[in-house]
């Protein structure tokens, strides 16, 4: 085809302190496609992608759209060129209706805002596009899925002609990843150009057209779909082989760890979210709680753990009953929490990977230190030990923990909440949003500690994850424990029911 | 009886003039703290404010030179305040104290010379017809021009901030900068202009005092009302016709204590002086427990600098 790419990038290099984020990246954008932008949680992706969309501003490098060069100084100027990005965290603003949020920023509405006339306008496109929305609903009152339905609107409404869609099915469920990929499909066909950031094989094999590989912040490749497969993708992303489904150490459970009893809890929202809830664990097993998100999942081990005020029940570790809202005496008493939310549970973000790797010191008193006098150098040793053998990609001990990837934040949580070898372990979601190098390693970390006699509380979403590492399954339905099955994927159908709200007994 | 009616009359009349700074006050600190910058420096705006209007006035004997002069003076202190919180990224807080002191020593400095002279005044305009209206007349519109420019202001404010473009830009500002700026709103650009403008409107506040309510200036003659605007800005919930209600409301206690004082009861003078001080503590304990904060919805951002690179 002679036709000129609808956009194109040269030999962009951009470099942040201490790691070059993008080397010398060329890419480019046909018509109606949909151009997957494949790599690991650090590879440069995103980097890039602020850079075309003109948050970042490139060191070296020069961007083309139809054969003319432009520059990109900021997002409103991407948008003027018809280049519009969708990104990992929304940009809605919570209080506003979405027709507010639509036509936020657009010069030509004139000085009083046209409510009627917009909403209707939304409306129409949200339908020519299968993406139906309500106009007037609040912002903060809708899913995820629909959030990410406004923001295409968006762009739509503005007339982008090129869509950059950062990990967009990250936060979704399977069918609103089916709405996703009938929209995007419906774009292309209209002659818009899609660019799908992504860590997801399949996804990216299912819904793109040609796919570039990123690693390390350099392409490693670009390759039209029909010539490529799963393994070939994995090679070039990871540089090797990757085997996700390993066998799980047996081990015979030993002494029950961990014993909760009739806990109740109750969310921010001062409802219950856990309802006198039982279960138990022995050392050297995982047990795997599957559910809906938002079922009582972050509330339950945020109970355990001590950071939530339960309202009746006990938690007992190792035959002692442990004090409500004690977080000192768990951790004293071995016991490891990896939240959900790194940034903001887990680590300090301004700290640096040494300050946040001993962060809990002053009760493991894992180094020993004197109240008055701390012994850096003693920790960046230390830190430095962890990180070689938890494979963290820094630049230094004392960079600040906010400048890591997803994937090596995580790993510096494991290295903080493993390397005092707990002998209780609660996993909220430990690999969500990690790509699968990372996602390797904590599995077999996680497995590691099972083997050591750890035991293990695992909330995920994902059923191939419980699948995966647990020994036993329970299923969480409002705060309630509705069944256990046995790991193993001939059970997803009654896992289902169960997670739907129906009890064990119950279903036919 | 006609002694109580009139004592009633006179005391809502009163109200009115006594809430008429404290509501330039927090109009103008409204604009300014839905662009997401928070002021603290209320105090310093009114005062510097009050001087500028007073030394204007008696400069030229314009009233409309001395409320330019004074919002001159505002819109300063507003830069000022946007440099450092929105440049150059300080804490708004502290800003926000500094530009209290800042303003309180420069108005002490400014009107040095100017204590016990005497300048032009806004005198109370009658409005015609609407002032022969029994008792609402005589409470609303026997005023002088700057009562009825707050009059006008609540309304059009309130349709600017909820029902246009640029007060849902401002908004917008507020609540979340990185959408702001994603949709091509220059954050910088939308900060600066609305703590300048709300600057100048929290000083014509000031100007009141010194050219309608007292007619002199005095050092320091604000008196902790910009501490009570700042309350009263909670209180508001950041809405333009709450703010009116707020207004009123700490009007009506400061003149229903000095009303109190002139006839006679037998009250002590330094409580009534006290009322509206309490009515703040007990505003900022009613408007901070956890909930509430959630329920009024205050701009997400309010307090939070905002910077294009190091969103995490």
């Amino acid at each position: 085809m002679a036709e000129l790419p609808v956009l194109e990038m040269r030999n962009i290099t951009k470099a942040f302190p201490g790691v070059i984020a993008n080397e010398n990246i060329s890419l480019d954008l046909k018509k109606g496609e949909v151009h997957a932008l494949l790599g690991e949680n650090g590879a440069g992706k995103t980097t890039l992608m602020n850079i075309l969309f003109g948050i970042y501003k490139a060191d070296e490098g020069e961007i083309f759209m139809e054969g003319k060069q432009i520059s990109v100084s900021s997002p409103h100027n991407a948008l003027k060129y018809g280049i519009g990005m969708v990104q990992q965290h929304f940009t809605v603003v919570p209080s506003f209706t979405v027709a507010e949020n639509v036509v936020l920023g657009l010069k030509e509405m004139g000085f009083f805002v046209k409510t009627k006339t917009v909403e209707s306008s939304i409306k129409k496109l949200g339908e020519s596009y299968d993406i139906p929305v309500n106009p007037r609903a609040r912002v903060w009152t809708l899913s995820v899925g629909e959030k990410q339905r406004i923001e295409i609107l968006k762009l739509l409404y503005t007339g982008a002609k090129v869509i950059i869609l950062d990990e967009p099915t990250a936060v979704l469920t399977p069918q609103e990843t089916e709405v996703l990929f009938k929209a995007i499909r419906k774009l292309v066909s209209e002659g818009s150009s899609v660019i799908f950031i992504s860590h997801k094989l399949d996804e990216v094999l299912e819904i793109s057209d040609r796919v570039t590989v990123l690693r390390g912040g350099k392409v490693i490749g670009t390759e039209v779909r029909s010539s490529i497969d799963r393994r070939s993708l994995v090679r070039m992303m990871v540089g090797r082989d990757v085997l996700l489904d390993f066998d799980k150490p047996k081990t015979e459970p030993g002494r029950t760890v961990l014993q909760v009893e009739n806990l109740t809890v109750k969310n921010d929202k001062n409802l219950e979210a856990v309802r006198s809830l039982s279960l138990s664990i022995k050392s050297g097993e995982i047990l795997g709680i599957a559910g809906v998100a938002g079922n009582g999942q972050r509330e339950l081990a945020e109970a355990i753990y001590g950071l939530r005020k339960p309202v009746q029940g006990k938690v007992v570790l190792n035959d002692k009953t442990l004090r409500h809202t004690d977080v000192a005496q768990r951790i004293k008493g071995g016991v490891a929490f990896i939240p959900q939310d790194r940034r903001a549970l887990a680590t300090c973000p301004s700290l640096s990977i040494t300050e946040n790797m001993f962060m809990k010191n002053a009760h493991t008193n894992n180094i020993p230190q004197s109240p008055f006098n701390v012994n850096i150098r003693a920790m960046q040793k230390a830190t430095e030990e962890l990180i070689s053998s938890y494979s963290i990609s820094t630049a230094s001990t004392k960079t600040p923990a906010r400048f890591l990837s997803g994937g090596n934040l995580q790993k510096l949580v494991l290295a903080r909440e493993l390397s005092t070898k707990p002998c209780l372990i609660i996993a909220e979601h430990p690999t969500r949003g990690l790509d699968i190098g990372a996602m390797e390693f904590v599995y077999r970390t996680l497995l590691a500690h099972k083997e050591r006699g750890a035991a293990v509380l695992l909330l995920a979403g994902e059923l191939y994850e419980i699948f995966r590492l647990s020994d036993r399954v329970a299923v969480i339905y409002e705060g309630e424990i509705m069944g256990y099955t046995p790991p193993d994927p001939k059970f997803t159908e009654e896992i289902g029911f169960m997670m739907a709200g129906s009890k064990q007994g119950e279903i036919a | 009886m006609n002694n109580i009616e009139s004592f009633i009359l006179s005391t809502l009349s009163a109200t009115v003039r006594a809430g008429t700074p404290l509501l330039f006050a927090v109009l103008g600190t409204i604009f300014t703290e839905r662009s997401g910058v928070m002021n603290l420096g209320l105090e310093g705006f009114m005062l510097i404010g009050a001087i500028g209007g007073f030394v204007a006035s008696y400069q030229t004997s314009s009233l409309l030179a001395a409320i330019l002069v004074a919002m001159l003076a505002g819109a300063i202190l507003g830069l000022v305040h946007a440099f450092f919180t929105v440049t150059l990224r300080v804490n708004q807080i502290v800003s926000g104290l500094a530009i209290t002191m800042l303003g309180t020593g420069l108005s002490g400095l400014w009107g040095k010379d100017y204590i016990g002279v005497i300048a032009r005044r806004f005198e109370p305009i009658k409005i015609p017809v609407l002032s022969e209206i029994p008792y609402v007349g005589q409470i609303l519109f026997s005023h002088d021009l700057l009562v009825y420019i707050s009059f006008i202001m609540v309304p059009l404010m309130w349709v600017f901030i909820y029902k246009t473009r640029p007060g849902l830009t401002l908004r917008a500002v507020g609540e979340s900068p990185d959408t702001a700026d994603a949709k091509g709103i220059n954050v910088f650009a939308v900060r600066y202009f609305y703590t300048i403008l709300g600057g100048s409107i929290t000083a014509i506040g000031g100007a009141y005092l010194s050219l309608a309510y007292n007619s002199m200036w005095i050092e320091n003659m604000t008196a902790g009302r910009g501490w009570i605007a700042i309350a009263l800005v909670l209180f508001a919930t950041w809405d333009p016709a709450k703010a009116l209600i707020g207004a009123y409301l700490f009007g009506g206690i400061t003149a229903l204590g000095l009303r109190l004082q002139a006839v006679g009861a037998h009250i002590s003078p330094d409580f009534l002086k006290m009322l509206p001080y309490l009515l703040t503590i007990a505003v900022l304990f009613f408007t901070s427990t956890d909930t509430l904060k959630r329920k009024v919805g205050a701009p997400a951002s309010l307090g939070v600098p905002y910077s294009r690179e190091e969103r995490t």
